[in-house]
């Protein structure tokens, strides 16, 4: 458990001062009319939806799934709340009603992966293709904005902390209270481990695939109502585009594997701070904004190969 | 990449027995392919019917010019998900492509070198690709994915404006047309795309490699134990598609005439759709080039319908190819339940 978050937590250490190398300026905090600023800061709350989206790809990672329309989803749930907010109605039923039409979804992925078993890949290819599509039907082609200070609470606002990061990391201490201290995680890990096995168990391994999926489309939609609200507007086509990519790119350098059977939260949180670090660092250190996304592939491919091939430390007989 | 473990047991398919007894008689891996053809055969003829001069030849072959650089990444994506991998990296290498032709046609290189060259690094950006892959055992999703992201960012390296493509030589292949008898007129974009799609068609039907690579993805490690050249194959495939995403790109920036860092964003996604609406497994080992060719006109026609429709907005082509899809995928289900 300890070798595995290595290289993660080293990949952040070495990001952090290198940052604080250039910016010497990088660690520190100000309170300003009871709010926390700062680089640090920033980093947490623009990457609070990455982490939240991360969090539930864990679990479906876990199972040996993927789910690839969460920034669909994200899209929709943005989509859902502004247009109705801009109809003139509640912040907070709106935000409600994208939540169950969120879930809604959530149901569906479970059910081609569970009921149907379809390919986890393919079936959620589905909706992240048409998903888009949804989400502008449902504002109609448009960017639609909003002016409702309640809403905009949930991506801008603060609690001394910022609200988006406050909602991500509760969301994560609830995670590992219920799959750790209870049996969940270990169904969930036995169910990517051989699903056919753990139902002969007597794990409702179908039960289990499900749950995660509906998790991850809910955790999508409320990132994506912390993406919307901190623009006051949805962009169908924009809000939370590559996010999957993101999100599964926070849960590998975590350290879960793709193969399914094993996860790691902490992990998760590790990936996504290693994620926002590496874009916000490329801005500080003053490496020109186009060449963040070589940047992000370099490193990627690090981390990747420093922490899973066994085969190569075989070969060259390093002990694994 | 076998995710089929995740299968809950088979119900009786009663709803699938009538179709059963009507097909019994083709073998079930054409069955995809025969489908995806109805498909096409039938979004043709509700064109046909429902709008005037919809079913012309011209309509069908400005679905191929349309097309050309989808059909050369769906060709080279084919061999990719035949062994059970994926390549995300196609639309990013379509707009290096792009980026890298327009922008050494700007600094004066002939079109034959800016040609060998864009061929050159989409190649070798596979092979790389390739090579970690099948050397370090890192999933093709991740590895292809670190591709798409440094594919992007190096578009956004050599030049963030749009360049425009002004080299002779180039515009005119771009604006070439061939006549057809029956005045219909192709371009020589389309002509190098059925070039390519032949070619894959001998590669893959005639050729040892072709056949390891179907080996390859019905079972990695039988074809490993039989004595197969796996590690090339596994590799190849990512050249290959390499390969034709930088092809794909060269027909782009024909069909374009510009190099431009946001061009073809989300174009693997396209590639892969009509791969699998071209009636290809994406556990690998099943799957025919030509399906794909048929899955990229259908991609098209949903287009050509959509425009030919006008009122409709251009977000039901999104709604529409999710659900052929959904649909495909069912289908697919019912026959590997059959088989």
């Amino acid at each position: 458990m300890k070798n595995r978050l290595l290289w993660p937590v080293l990949a952040l250490v070495a990001l952090l001062v290198l940052n604080v190398v250039v910016t010497p300026s990088f660690f520190s905090l100000r309170l300003q009319d009871g709010h926390l600023y700062g680089s640090l800061i920033d980093i947490l709350r623009n990457g609070a939806p990455t982490l939240l989206i991360a969090l539930g790809m864990t679990l479906v990672i876990a199972t040996r799934g993927i789910d690839l329309s969460v920034g669909a989803v994200a899209a929709i749930a943005g989509a859902v709340t502004c247009t109705y907010i801009a109809s003139g109605g509640d912040p907070w039923i709106g935000m409600g009603l994208a939540l169950l039409l969120c879930a809604a979804l959530g149901l569906w992925n479970g059910f081609l992966v569970s009921v149907l078993g379809i390919q986890p890949i393919i079936a959620t290819l589905v909706l992240m293709t048409a998903g888009r599509g949804i989400a502008m039907l449902i504002t109609e082609g448009q960017i639609v904005t909003v002016d409702s200070p309640t809403y905009r609470e949930v991506g801008a606002g603060f609690l001394v902390l910022p609200i988006a990061i406050l909602i991500s990391l509760a969301v994560l201490g609830l995670v590992a209270l219920v799959t750790r201290k209870t049996a969940l995680g270990l169904l969930i890990e036995s169910v990517g481990v051989n699903p056919a096995a753990s139902r002969l168990a007597g794990v409702k391994a179908r039960t289990i695939i499900w749950t995660v999926y509906v998790f991850a489309a809910l955790c999508a939609a409320v990132a994506g109502l912390m993406i919307s609200s901190n623009v006051s507007a949805a962009d169908a086509n924009n809000a939370g585009l590559w996010i999957e990519m993101d999100a599964i790119l926070a849960v590998v350098i975590g350290g879960t594997s793709l193969a399914g059977g094993k996860y790691s939260l902490t992990g998760t949180l590790l990936g996504a701070l290693i994620i926002q670090t590496l874009t916000t660092t490329v801005y500080t250190i003053g490496i020109a904004p186009e060449i963040t996304l070589v940047f992000k592939a370099v490193v990627v491919i690090a981390v990747c190969l420093m922490q899973a091939p066994i085969r190569i430390r075989v070969r060259q007989g390093v002990p694994a | 990449m076998s995710n089929s473990v995740m299968s809950p047991p088979a119900k009786p398919s009663g709803s699938s027995r009538g179709l059963g007894q009507v097909v019994s008689k083709v073998p079930s891996r054409f069955l995809p392919v025969i489908a995806t053809f109805v498909v096409f055969v039938a979004t043709f003829g509700v064109g046909s019917a429902r709008y005037e001069g919809f079913a012309s030849g011209q309509v069908m072959a400005n679905l191929f010019i349309d097309n050309a650089f989808l059909i050369v990444l769906a060709v080279g994506m084919t061999f990719v998900i035949l062994t059970g991998g994926i390549d995300l990296s196609v639309g990013s290498v379509v707009a290096l492509s792009t980026m890298i032709a327009a922008s050494a046609l700007q600094a004066g290189w002939p079109a034959w070198l800016v040609v060998i060259t864009v061929l050159a690094a989409g190649s070798g950006l596979g092979l790389a690709m390739g090579w970690v892959i099948h050397r370090f055992g890192v999933q093709p999703f991740i590895v292809t994915l670190a591709g798409m992201f440094l594919a992007r960012g190096l578009c956004f390296v050599i030049s963030v404006e749009s360049v425009s493509i002004k080299n002779p030589t180039f515009r005119d292949v771009a604006t070439g047309t061939i006549e057809l008898p029956g005045g219909v007129t192709i371009t020589y974009p389309v002509v190098i795309a059925l070039v390519a799609v032949i070619a894959a068609v001998y590669v893959l039907h005639l050729t040892r490699f072709g056949r390891t690579v179907y080996a390859v993805g019905g079972s990695e490690s039988s074809a490993r134990l039989m004595g197969l050249a796996t590690t090339r194959v596994k590799i190849g495939v990512y050249v290959i598609s390499g390969f034709c995403s930088s092809l794909g790109g060269l027909l782009f920036s024909l069909y374009m005439l510009s190099g431009y860092s946001l061009h073809a964003v989300g174009m693997e996604l396209d590639a892969i759709a009509a791969v699998v609406v071209g009636g290809s497994l994406l556990s690998g080992g099943v799957g025919f080039v030509i399906g794909s060719v048929v899955g990229v006109l259908v991609l098209g026609t949903i287009q050509t319908l959509i425009s030919f429709e006008g009122t409709l907005s251009s977000w039901w082509t999104k709604i529409v190819i999710g659900a052929l899809l959904l649909a495909f995928i069912a289908l697919q289900r019912i026959i590997v339940r059959r088989t």
